[in-house]
């Protein structure tokens, strides 16, 4: 699908920022949670959910659907708001995030939640499951795409690097992993803690075709998920350059906001600025 | 309840690491991006050449830490329990366990308590993955005094150890003197009692000695045992419960296959000792997100149940 027109463009970003909203004001109310991963993640999200992908949120167990593998599943928030919003379960479920007895765990759970394809919440185990994925439907001559979103940190388990290796092997080109480049992790900074550059350079070396664009440019990512889904023989890692924290000020970069939430106050300047940016796409519809 | 003083035993982690870096020069610590969590931070500002950032990969930082030990370092490896364990269970068996690597592998986040980060992140099952393997010995202190004492004992004796504390903040047990004669294999009684003995380790001693006081208006006398090393296992003192007391329960934030009530009921059947016996754990489920006492009230794992559970047992 070719979605070139700037104002179905302002259009996503408007769905962005929802998205961010409810993030902001899910991890408030469940007084824990992962703002700064869950917010970086949300434009690749928004142009899957919302425009790329081939699903149907009445049947989320359609054989041929895209599959989407949230391998980084903090950012679970961010999937689960995105889910709520194409109409996978009610938006009312959100408020639950992390509450006894509800569907929306701290980290997906497949049995659990329509939409969610793989339980994750252990870092390394996503691109190994879209593996999985995309082999069987070779197998089974199906013409469905698998995406994973990695962590940049999350890169640096062994368990990814396995993966790299079988899809490059075997030739998915069904297979597109976005990896949420925002170079920080818990410890701080990606190149401090345990060194991934080039990044570019390890993916290709792996064998796969390997596109590097602005994570947080709706645009972008949908011309680059274009260009993926066409490269055949070799499968593709879209490298998203996005800020952790993106879209609330006081977040963006900021490495304590990897696993805190925010507090009143906090939550009550992130909406507000939120609701400022809604406000200025507004007036460009 | 309200008055007991709150220490998390994480940071007893953190301050005895420093104290043992000073001791021992041969000291390294490793962890895998949640040296904020763990608390090996602390060292890390400490003694930086000394701490090894691993980052997000845990099965590396296993093998490397018994690669470490071979050249006689001691290295302390951090990270949650549910990392520490089964997800690099083969690097243990075989670089630490088969190999008698002197590593100590010091665990957080162990148990339910975990709370609202769900499943993914609660580990109910490394007591038991730990304490099959051949040449481990399984630790898991109760309070953040007996744990600066048990991580000093860790560095002290030679060879593979597995320790968990939890996540929370846990009210003081024990006063700075208490624990002097404290030893790895050696439960403790906490409190004497002739009726029912309640054996514990780790974030459910506590709950047990609340319980014996609940339990003693009712003239029930509870022993309460801290079975801070589950393996090797104090057996003289669970034959010595059985004895002297009507019945034993268990009680452990893990599983009940496999832990501190499966090792208990293995020395009574094995002994041929016929007694009242409950296990307390979590039933053989996954659990899930939800605050702490929540979570421990939904799956009877606190005062209340353990009271509930003294008289049913008792009554029986
Ligand atoms: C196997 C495993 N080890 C450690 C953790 C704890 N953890 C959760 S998030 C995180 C950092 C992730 O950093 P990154 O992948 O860069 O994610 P992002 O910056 O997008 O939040 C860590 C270490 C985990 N969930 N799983
Ligand atoms: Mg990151």
């Amino acid at each position: 699908m070719k979605v070139h027109d700037t104002k179905k463009i302002y259009k996503l970003d408007l769905i962005a920022v929802k998205i961010r909203k409810h993030i902001i004001e899910m991890l408030y109310k469940s007084k824990s949670g992962h703002p700064g991963g869950s917010l970086s993640a949300v434009d690749a999200l928004v142009a899957l959910y919302f425009v790329h992908m081939k699903h149907n949120p009445k049947k989320p167990c359609e054989p041929n659907r895209d599959r989407f593998i949230l391998s980084k599943g903090h950012a679970a928030p961010a999937l689960y708001a995105v889910l709520a919003e194409c109409g996978y379960f009610n938006v009312k479920e959100l408020t639950k995030l992390r509450t006894m007895n509800s569907m929306l765990q701290g980290h997906p759970v497949c049995t659990y939640v329509p939409g969610v394809e793989a339980s994750t919440g252990s870092l390394g185990h996503g691109l190994s499951f879209a593996n999985g994925v995309a082999i069987a439907g070779k197998l089974d001559n199906k013409e469905y795409n698998v995406y994973a979103m990695l962590g940049d940190g999350e890169t640096g388990e062994g368990q990814i690097w396995e993966a790299a290796a079988v899809a490059s092997h075997y030739k998915l080109d069904n297979l597109t992993a976005l990896i949420d480049r925002n170079f920080l992790q818990i410890d701080g900074n990606t190149e401090d803690v345990l060194r991934l550059e080039s990044v570019r350079d390890r993916w290709n070396a792996f064998g796969w075709n390997v596109i590097e664009i602005n994570g947080h440019d709706i645009k972008q990512i949908l011309d680059s998920l274009n260009k993926a889904n066409a490269h055949k023989r070799q499968p593709s890692i879209i490298i998203l350059n996005t800020t952790k924290g993106k879209g609330v000020s006081f977040m963006e970069n900021n490495v304590d906001f990897h696993g805190v939430p925010p507090n009143e106050m906090e939550r009550n300047l992130a909406i507000e600025e939120l609701n400022l940016a809604q406000k200025k796409l507004e007036a460009l519809l | 309840m309200s008055n007991k003083i709150m220490v998390n035993p994480r940071n007893a982690y953190g301050e005895a690491l420093i104290e043992l870096g000073k001791k021992y020069k041969n000291l390294v610590v490793l962890d895998a991006d949640l040296s904020k969590s763990t608390k090996t931070i602390m060292f890390a500002k400490k003694y930086p050449k000394r701490f090894l950032e691993m980052g997000i990969a845990e099965a590396n930082m296993i093998t490397a830490a018994a690669g470490l030990a071979s050249c006689g370092k001691i290295p302390f490896v951090s990270t949650f329990a549910v990392f520490a364990t089964g997800r690099v269970y083969d690097q243990i068996r075989m670089d630490i366990a088969y190999s008698k690597a002197n590593v100590k592998i010091f665990a957080t986040h162990g148990g339910i308590s975990v709370g609202k980060d769900g499943v993914s992140h609660q580990m109910i099952e490394d007591i038991a993955l730990m304490r099959v393997l051949p040449n481990m010995t399984v630790i898991a202190p109760s309070d953040a005094i007996q744990t600066g004492k048990i991580v000093h004992l860790m560095a002290e004796k030679n060879g593979p150890m597995y320790a968990r504390v939890g996540r929370a903040n846990a009210p003081l047990i024990y006063g700075k003197n208490d624990l002097n004669d404290i030893e790895l294999g050696k439960g403790m009684t906490v409190e004497t009692g002739s009726d029912i003995s309640i054996i514990a380790y780790g974030t459910m001693v506590e709950p047990a000695l609340e319980a014996r006081k609940i339990l003693s208006k009712e003239n029930i006398k509870a022993r309460v045992i801290d079975m801070h090393t589950i393996k090797p296992l104090d057996e003289k003192l669970v034959l010595k419960c059985a004895k002297e007391t009507n019945a034993i329960i268990t009680a452990e934030e893990h599983s009940v296959i496999g832990g501190l009530g499966a090792a208990v009921a293995e020395i009574l059947a094995e002994k041929n000792i016929s007694t009242k016996f409950l296990r307390m754990g979590i039933k053989d489920i996954f659990c899930e997100s939800g605050e702490p006492v929540d979570l421990l009230e939904k799956y009877e794992l606190n005062t209340k149940h353990m009271v509930k559970n003294a008289k049913k047992l008792l009554k029986n």
